[in-house]
């Protein structure tokens, strides 16, 4: 691959030049240089992938972030515990309460709160709302990437209503800043397990459709089966988690394997496929879309009826957080979302690490799948990664 | 985990161990990848979460924690080491990951960018991924002044002033009474 005589070459150190080190030559006229973003349908977000093509064959692939670099990490060494949560939300734009979850479960477990039952159920109520609405944008952009745009307007319009019961919640769309330190913000609102039950039916029905329209299309079919296949013993090497890599039939999901919140108390189990390429990690995070639904409707049925819903809490302002470091985790609708914490005794925290999937799976997986690519199928592999550009730069 | 930790012990020279929020061990930087190599495979402790720094200026450390999982076992543990804090521009070194972890050497080159620490013989280690010509202090270290690169790098837009926040809020809250006794 990648070289002019098609043959593997050897560095002059007597090592074999693989893909990531060896530079196509641009003066041999056989090559072209073509730069996909920052901004791009086929990309959640600003990145930009720098393609080198022979003729429209992906020959090499660059990952560059950079384009949303805030420094939040940064940042949030110099905030207040409490203040960072405005910052936490915006790290994974299309997702924020994984993001508010696991910092707020960091910070429980370094300074020792106990969350009430009550809110434990409450986050788990809303992690799967936010993984539906998430979902749903997703299968918008997969069935966009190969001239399907019709499907996204039907799963916007029913992620708007997900977004809906967030507004009425929480009183905001996108950034919800719900769940806090000790537990969430406010109970439920009256009816709105009505509210929610008439919208995981709109859902389903979007899902059927969907299935008809995108599933059994002959055309979506010929060309994501077998497109971008992962290969399970890239899971450990390249660090794939979630959907990636359970629909290479390797069952990673941190809901089963390390239970939070209030998931120990739910049956389910994680949807697995096997076949490991593009037209497969759709269909499994369809079918990842309709167990939310029913985790839905089991919370509901199972979830306290009220009680307390935070915790006793100090003063927020002048909150200092013992000596220690924790990790903590959750499964989002791209993988293990973590958030390494270390704190030094004071009002700030040391160190806020986040483990976005996204980190991994947009650059040294993807920068591996599509080389050999058609130039054609990089929007729908990319789409088909499910990569957020804002967590890898954070 | 317990068994896991003493086969450790037995093989390494622990220097440090918690358990109060999880399973993290300090062992010497020299250590370090032959410690991940024997768990990533005799432990079964095969997925790299994540790779990342602590800038303890204190005390003129790097803090290095790599956190692996057993997807089997369900179990994780924290690797930490702590190496000389380089005064810039000279660069801290760390061995590197990426022969186990072809996904390390993103973090590493991560690293090498924000904290200044390099990961010799790691591919592309050099090549920036997020900061662009950036030549100066790396930006994560903790002496690197956020407010006073902003303050440098970008003029202030016409028009728009900044008030410190105590006064100006001082000066809100008790106007009728004045300054605040």
């Amino acid at each position: 691959m990648l070289f002019d005589d098609g043959k593997m070459q050897k560095h002059k150190t007597g090592q074999i030049v693989n893909s990531t080190t060896a530079e196509p030559d641009l003066g041999s006229h056989k090559y072209s240089k073509l730069w996909q973003g920052p901004n791009h349908p086929g990309i959640t977000g600003n990145m930009s992938l720098e393609l080198t093509l022979q003729g429209d064959e992906i020959k090499k692939m660059r990952t560059h972030v950079g384009y949303l670099h805030r420094g939040f990490e940064k940042l949030m060494e110099r905030r207040r515990f409490i203040n960072n949560f405005p910052l936490v939300c915006r790290i994974a734009v299309p997702e924020p309460d994984f993001n508010e979850y696991c910092y707020a479960a960091a910070l429980e477990e370094l300074a020792g709160i106990e969350v009430p039952e009550y809110a434990h159920w409450m986050r788990t109520l809303i992690l799967e709302m936010a993984r539906l609405q998430s979902y749903l944008m997703w299968l918008g952009g997969q069935a966009g990437a190969f001239g399907m745009g019709m499907v996204g307007q039907w799963t916007l319009y029913a992620r708007d209503r997900v977004l809906d019961l967030f507004e009425e919640l929480s009183g905001a769309r996108i950034y919800h800043i719900f769940i806090l330190p000790g537990g969430v913000r406010n109970t439920l609102p009256d009816g709105f397990e009505q509210r929610v039950n008439e919208t995981l039916r709109v859902i389903e029905d979007t899902l059927k459709d969907v299935d008809r329209v995108l599933f059994n299309n002959a055309v979506f079919k010929k060309r994501a089966v077998g497109l971008a296949h992962i290969d399970p013993k890239w899971v450990d090497e390249y660090g794939i988690t979630g959907p990636n890599a359970r629909a290479s039939g390797v069952p990673r999901d941190v809901r089963v394997d390390n239970p939070y919140a209030a998931y120990p108390h739910l049956d389910f189990e994680p949807v697995v496929e096997f076949d490991g390429d593009v037209y497969t990690r759709a269909r499994l995070r369809w079918r990842d879309m309709l167990l939310s639904v029913d985790l839905i409707r089991q919370i509901f049925a199972r979830m306290p009826k009220g009680g307390e819903f935070k915790a006793q809490l100090p003063n927020m302002l002048h909150w200092t957080i013992p000596k220690g470091e924790t990790y903590k985790k959750a499964e989002c609708t791209r993988g293990e979302y973590g958030y390494y914490i270390v704190t030094d005794g004071s009002k700030f925290p040391r160190r806020v690490n986040v483990r976005g999937p996204s980190y991994t799976h947009a650059v040294t997986l993807a920068e591996m799948m599509l080389e050999n690519c058609n130039l054609a199928d990089v929007a729908g592999t990319m789409v088909s990664l499910h990569t957020y550009p804002p967590e890898v730069e954070r | 985990m317990e068994t896991v930790l003493k086969n450790v012990r037995d093989r390494y020279n622990v220097l440090h161990e918690t358990h109060t929020h999880g399973v993290f061990i300090t062992v010497s930087p020299n250590d370090v990848i032959g410690l991940l190599a024997y768990l990533k495979n005799v432990e079964g402790f095969t997925h790299l979460v994540l790779l990342t720094a602590v800038d303890w200026i204190e005390e003129n450390q790097f803090q290095l924690t790599w956190l692996v999982n057993n997807p089997v076992l369900k179990q994780e543990m924290g690797i930490r080491a702590f190496i000389e804090r380089s005064v810039w521009p000279e660069e801290s070194v760390m061995d590197s990951a990426h022969h186990l972890w072809p996904a390390a050497k993103t973090y590493q080159r991560e690293l090498h960018e924000m904290f200044g620490i390099d990961f010799p013989d790691s591919p592309e280690v050099n090549e920036p991924l997020i900061l662009e010509y950036w030549d100066q202090l790396p930006p994560y270290r903790r002496d690197f002044d956020t407010k006073k690169y902003s303050e440098e790098t970008y003029f202030p837009r016409e028009g728009r002033y900044t008030r410190d926040p105590k006064t100006h809020m001082e000066a809100k809250l008790y106007a009728r009474e004045g300054k605040k006794q």
